[in-house]
């Protein structure tokens, strides 16, 4: 078994018009920036993939990343639990046109939508949201005198994931608070794309130290110094680069 | 004379009920400040929903690590004893009632414990993030905010008129001019800045304050 992938083309080559695509991260800590920048690219290319669902915590910063998907025109719709951020005037633009559909989510909900997806429990319920606007709609049950919301599974085609060191098998290890919703977001999509700072020889990543098991992992390729998409914006990055 | 706390005084006040051991989690903007000001000899641990216990402060400018962040998308610092988790497990111990404080900003908070902070209505971009989550899952939801909005209107209300973030949930209001604590339905004043007449605080406030014991003076920390 080697699920290495030779390239990024190679690794976004599956993502067709219409998909649900997880993205990792949360702001620009985890973001997997060079697989994102790779699906613009071909979508540049090719006109595809479009029409994109895309769950995400945040909605873009900039003009790289998650943002420049979006300006790519590649999304019609958001999942996403806080569409602002420090520069979010791509995706604000696109909302405020109607040219983008969104799906707010409390963010504790998103996260556990997507493990539900990930775990095979189709509804879950939970405190959060009830009496409120985005509660509207959805089943409300009491358990031990108290209103729970139904909130159901989460799951997608395709996860573009960034950790940090992987082995042919998919084991994956995460840098620091980068971890955020990658992990989750691994079990719940039908093909995981993961890139990592460093493919090492199976057994080189100690079994106790593992957080996502290879299982839940389909492709995994390497890129050795990843962007930050902080690092990016504050030297004013777009992408594609826009050439003089 | 002192007629309106800085946040960072609002902070140093809402940090002096932070007991040693206890589990927090500050909300983005001004709730952030009451880590600056943990009393000596307690020990608070600090979480963040992207999936830290036990960060720092801020680094100095240009030690920024961008993979080491808080809720806020702000640098923070690793200390002996900080833990990594993934998002489930971060929103497991809001919603599993392992947190004992939360301290979240406010649009507007009623006398009956209602919360509004994540919409101003249908214009503009929402934003919800952990605030839902965090509401129902703190033992203790406290709200640190200015008294009245920026053109004078009372934020501490009879009901909301904003769309509501929980239900219920608020029990202590640490705002600008007063530490209100919310008990039965009512607003109950526990101290007010002591320039402030308890008429002057009450036209600034847009429910009725009850009395219950003393009033206090409020604190007014050189910072």
């Amino acid at each position: 078994m080697d699920k290495t992938l030779p390239d990024l083309a190679t690794a976004v080559a599956g993502i067709r018009d219409g998909m649900t695509v997880m993205i990792g991260g949360f702001g620009g800590s985890g973001a997997p920036i060079e697989l994102i920048h790779a699906l613009i690219d071909r979508f540049l290319a090719t006109g595809h993939p479009k029409d994109l669902t895309v769950v995400n915590n945040n909605a873009g910063n900039g003009h790289v990343g998650l943002a420049a998907l979006i300006e790519a025109g590649m999304v019609a719709k958001l999942i996403c639990s806080f569409p602002r951020s420090a520069d979010p005037v791509v995706f604000t633009e696109r909302y405020l046109a109607g040219q983008i559909e969104l799906e707010l989510v409390p963010q504790g909900t998103l996260a556990e939508r997507i493990r539900a997806g990930g775990a095979g429990i189709p509804a879950f319920y939970t405190p959060t949201s009830y009496g409120t606007d985005l509660a509207k709609g959805k089943p409300v049950a009491t358990f031990d005198g108290k209103p729970y919301v139904q909130e159901r599974w989460l799951k997608a085609d395709v996860a573009l994931v960034k950790a940090h060191l992987g082995d042919r098998l998919g084991n994956l290890t995460y840098r620091m608070a980068a971890r955020n919703f990658n992990p989750l977001m691994c079990m719940a999509a039908t093909t995981t794309i993961v890139q990592v700072t460093r493919i090492l020889p199976a057994g080189d990543i100690d079994p106790e130290a593992v957080i996502t098991p290879g299982i839940f992992v389909q492709g995994i390729v390497e890129i050795a110094s990843p962007a930050q998409e902080e690092t990016l914006n504050r030297a004013g990055a777009r992408h594609p680069q826009v050439s003089a | 004379m002192t007629t309106k706390l800085s946040p960072a005084q609002m902070a140093w006040r809402a940090a002096q009920d932070i007991a040693d051991g206890a589990y927090v989690n500050l909300g983005i903007g001004f709730p952030e400040l009451v880590a600056r000001f943990q009393p000596p000899g307690r020990e608070a641990i600090f979480h963040t929903e992207n999936g830290i216990l036990g960060f720092g402060a801020a680094p100095a400018p240009g030690d920024e690590d961008w993979d080491l962040i808080n809720a806020g998308k702000k640098a923070v610092t690793l200390k002996p004893g900080t833990a990594f988790f993934h998002h489930a497990d971060s929103f497991a111990m809001v919603r599993g009632g392992h947190l004992d404080v939360a301290i979240l900003g406010a649009y507007e908070v009623a006398e009956n414990g209602d919360l509004a902070n994540w919409s101003t209505g249908p214009k503009g971009v929402p934003a919800v993030g952990g605030a839902m989550d965090l509401v129902h899952g703190a033992k203790r939801v406290a709200v640190m905010t200015d008294h009245v909005t920026k053109d004078g209107k009372p934020k501490l209300l009879h009901r909301c008129t904003l769309p509501l973030t929980g239900v219920g949930c608020v029990t202590r209001i640490y705002s600008s001019h007063a530490v209100i604590d919310i008990a039965d339905g009512h607003f109950v004043l526990r101290e007010k800045l002591p320039s402030l007449t308890l008429d002057a605080l009450q036209s600034m406030t847009g429910a009725t304050l009850h009395l219950d014991g003393p009033v206090t003076d409020l604190a007014v920390p050189d910072l």
